[in-house]
């Protein structure tokens, strides 16, 4: 059910206030409703960096000290049928300096919807099975917030649409996961009537760069219990590296590597319930031979944590009979 | 309608978005605007009050080959040439460059100041480096170019541009060679033709000018600051609108006016502008004594104080007596009740700002990494002459006359702030969260309201049915940073006040400069 990773929100805390998309979260695990049941629930999130990558130099900023964003998502998901599902969420977002002057920011960000099909699911025999999905994914902002005075910000204003393809192979109970997105990003327009990226622009409209993400996960998936482990990749096509003590932009080239776990247990006596939490961190990618792999830029240096509660019912009695419980699809 | 149109948009993104993506191209206010098609030619612009050269005559122009000499015909012929394999690359180009010299170098020097306006990163010890005109290149990269250098850098170019324009204004009546597109009828013309003798070359005293002067101001930007000028005059041969000749007497003429500028400009004291340790201490320790509380840096670490010296840079408009008699009285007193409710004013403001104030502080912020207030009010100008169809003689005065005045402005503004070394809001009440960050100088007056008060009364003089909407700008711009949380209410109604005496400057120049 609502268990992930929330890569969006791990990245939160991220300079990058937008990554605290909480995107609606099924969209990135391998889980499913069955048919006619729903599902919908509140997560806090609280993100937090003190240092950040310049480009690609990690730095500290006195005039900010720790630069923290916290959000409450509520999403829900429905199944219209066992292999196709609809959700949607937006949360509530507001960011905080611990040292300096700058004023913090708050309000309700982007609404997102998200349609998941599985398209393939394949059981080699009792114990291994195979499954490939198709999701379609949308945000838009809510209302008309601040984007151009990063990194207190609450997003970064961009309408997307996402194309994202997961295949989930679990043997027993252990399952792997591993899924690629690309998001388009709509342009912005700031409040200021021209600014300076690479070049001067006698405009208040940003051409945003789009964004891919990748993420591996893996772990144990029971009825009850899910824990997971997962590396996330988020790579900006395009855009440019923050300038040497200057403040981030929108159109920023925004890499960021998490590693991240997380636990999701539904109640055995009442169904209904169930409780998540995770934890990410983002980090600096891996250095071979002074080569960087999976490098972070123009990111916060984040520690993202995030709790949450959920209930699921089925809208059908009939439904809601062909099933033991409530918990998520084996 | 709208509604509809957002929701047919989106579906086309979502269709093209598997054919690879909607157009991201982003809408530029200049950059489609048509060849400068003057409605006056201001023919007579030769005779117009230079501001630093002695005479129109100072730099003299060799007089040119006939238009029959055989050197002549061959560099008709370079256009020719030039011409046969016109390309689209050529084609945007020309189109760009004819929008109009002065404009174009405007705005590439509004870059290049949004460009350089990064204030330095700390050093390990807690200092802060400062930018070096002689080792440009190594961090930081000289120049910091923060409002008030920013301002001296737009006026010296404007003033010099100017200056050379009507140098040249006054040899081409005296020579009057015609445009080669007139000696030769065959020849392709790429841009509206027009009857101004085309020797010297207009567009190359600006590029020749702008070329000279900036060397001196962003050194560490030359190569791209050539190849800019290199594309314009090649531009210039492509549009069959010059010869070589036309050029190379255009640059050199304006290369010889810049560097009188830029002679004047080594010697007008904003060199020492930045001061030093026993300086900083001393404006502290006078403010002290007056019995009053001064200012200090919000930045951590403590950053000094942004060019407090600026205020006895040399004007060309207003005398040092002149700057000392623009100095409104005193701020109130910190202690004072006045201040007081100033400042929980501010409190007010800040404490749950509309996203309509917000707007209004980002609007007008022209903070880092910006083309500061100065820029702003010539990115503004601009627009404005854009629609009013000047020849490039009469863009150029009007330019100089705002940009005169902008950087009057900074020097008054800077006198008044250094002789009171006032507070900031947030100094006196640390709960004040700022929507913008907080410059690093004194509060009183407010430079933006200084820099808009002087801006809106110059463009109102040159253009009066508009003087209302450009005071409501400066109105506008004076209380964002009321709404940002950065300035009392009267650092900003003074400042607008003072700026308005400082444009009145500019403006009886304007009327007795010949143009009018």
């Amino acid at each position: 059910m609502f268990f992930k990773y929330l890569p969006a929100c791990l990245l939160a805390g991220a300079i990058l206030a937008s990554t605290c998309r909480v995107e609606a979260q099924t969209e990135t695990d391998a889980i499913l409703m069955n048919k006619s049941q729903f599902c919908s629930g509140f997560l806090y999130s609280h993100s937090a960096w003190d240092e950040y990558w310049e480009g690609t130099l990690k730095r500290n900023n006195l005039n900010l000290g720790t630069v923290t964003t916290q959000s409450v998502l509520y999403m829900a998901t429905y199944g219209i049928t066992d292999n196709l599902n609809i959700m949607a969420g937006a949360p509530y977002v507001w960011t905080h300096a611990s040292a300096g002057t700058l004023h913090g920011m708050k309000g309700v960000q982007d609404i997102s919807a998200n349609i998941k099909w599985r398209g393939v699911n394949h059981a080699f025999n009792q114990k291994s099975k195979l499954a490939l999905y198709a999701i379609g994914g949308f945000s838009t902002p809510l209302q008309n917030y601040v984007i151009d005075f990063l990194p207190f910000s609450i997003g970064l204003g961009s309408t997307t649409f996402t194309g994202r393809l997961m295949a989930d192979y679990k043997y027993k109970r252990w399952f792997t996961t591993l899924w690629g997105a690309y998001t388009y990003r709509n342009n912005i327009k700031l409040d200021r009537p021209d600014y300076f990226d690479t070049h001067n622009h006698n405009s208040n409209e940003v051409k945003m760069p789009n964004v891919s993400t990748f993420q591996l996960k893996a772990g144990y998936r029971g009825r009850y219990l899910i824990a997971e482990a997962s590396l996330t990749r988020m790579h900006t096509i395009g855009g440019f590296d923050i300038t040497r003590n200057n403040m981030p932009f929108p159109s920023n080239q925004m890499n960021a590597s998490v590693v991240g776990a997380g636990v999701k247990y539904t109640l055995k006596q009442h169904t209904n319930l169930s409780f998540i939490g995770n934890v990410g961190y983002t980090f600096n990618g891996l250095r071979i031979n002074d080569h960087y792999f999976l490098e972070s830029r123009n990111v916060g240096k984040a520690t993202t944590f995030s709790g949450g509660i959920f209930y699921a019912f089925y809208t059908q009695k009939t439904a809601r009979a062909a099933h033991k419980d409530n918990t998520h699809q084996q | 309608m709208k509604k509809l149109t957002k929701y047919s948009t989106i579906a086309a993104c979502f269709g093209a978005l598997l054919l690879g993506g909607c157009s991201k191209d982003i809408y530029d206010r200049t950059a489609n605007i048509p060849a400068l098609m003057p409605q006056v030619a201001d023919g007579d612009a030769g005779e117009w009050k230079p501001y630093l050269l002695a005479s129109n005559e100072e730099f003299p122009v060799a007089a040119p080959i006939a238009v029959t000499n055989p050197d002549y015909i061959a560099q008709v012929n370079e256009i020719k040439a030039a011409q046969a394999d016109y390309t689209s690359d050529e084609a945007a180009l020309v189109k760009y460059w004819s929008a109009g010299a002065v404009l174009r170098w405007n705005e590439i020097m509004r870059e290049l100041v949004s460009k350089r306006n990064l204030p330095p990163y700390q050093n390990d010890d807690g200092t802060y480096p400062a930018p070096s005109s002689t080792n440009p290149l190594a961090y930081p990269i000289f120049p910091f170019a923060n409002p008030p250098y920013a301002a001296r850098a737009y006026a010296y170019v404007a003033a010099a541009q100017y200056d050379a324009l009507i140098a040249a204004y006054h040899y081409k009546a005296i020579y009057n060679r015609k445009a080669p597109y007139k000696a030769d009828s065959t020849l392709n013309v790429k841009i509206p033709k027009n009857d101004l003798p085309s020797y010297p070359s207009e567009d190359a005293v600006v590029a020749g000018a702008a070329v000279e002067l900036l060397k001196l101001l962003f050194p560490a930007d030359q190569d791209y600051i050539n190849q800019r000028a290199q594309e314009h005059m090649q531009a210039r041969i492509l549009s069959g609108a010059n010869v070589r000749s036309d050029l190379e007497a255009g640059q050199a003429l304006g290369k010889a006016v810049a560097q009188k500028f830029a002679t004047r400009a080594r010697g007008d004291r904003a060199g020492t502008a930045g001061g030093n340790q026993a300086s900083w201490a001393a404006l502290e320790n006078d403010c002290l004594a007056r019995g009053e509380v001064p200012w200090y840096s919000f930045e951590v670490p403590k950053r000094p104080p942004m060019l407090p010296g600026f205020g006895k840079v040399r004007s060309f408009l207003i005398d040092s007596l002149g700057v000392i008699a623009l100095r409104p009285g005193p701020p109130p007193a910190v202690e004072s009740e006045k201040m007081k409710q100033e400042t929980l004013d501010v409190y007010n403001y800040i404490k749950n700002p509309s996203r309509e104030r917000i707007r209004i502080v980002h609007f007008w912020a022209d903070g880092a990494g910006t083309y500061t207030p100065p820029g702003h009010w010539d990115a503004i100008a601009a627009d404005e002459f854009i629609k009013q169809d000047l020849s490039e003689v009469r863009w150029a005065r009007n330019m100089a006359l705002l940009n005169m005045t902008l950087f009057d402005a900074a020097i008054v503004c800077w006198d008044v702030k250094y002789f009171y070394y006032n507070p900031r809001p947030t100094q006196l009440n640390p709960a004040i969260k700022t929507l913008t960050g907080i410059p690093n100088f004194p509060s009183y007056i407010s430079g933006h309201s200084t820099f808009s008060g002087a801006a809106a009364a110059v463009l109102g003089h040159l253009l009066p049915a508009k003087a209302q909407v450009f005071a409501d700008m400066a109105q506008e711009a004076s209380m964002s940073r009321v709404y940002g949380g950065i300035h009392y209410l009267a650092d900003c109604q003074t400042g607008l006040e003072v700026g308005k005496k400082v444009g009145g400057y500019a403006i009886e120049r304007a009327k007795t400069d010949g143009a009018e």
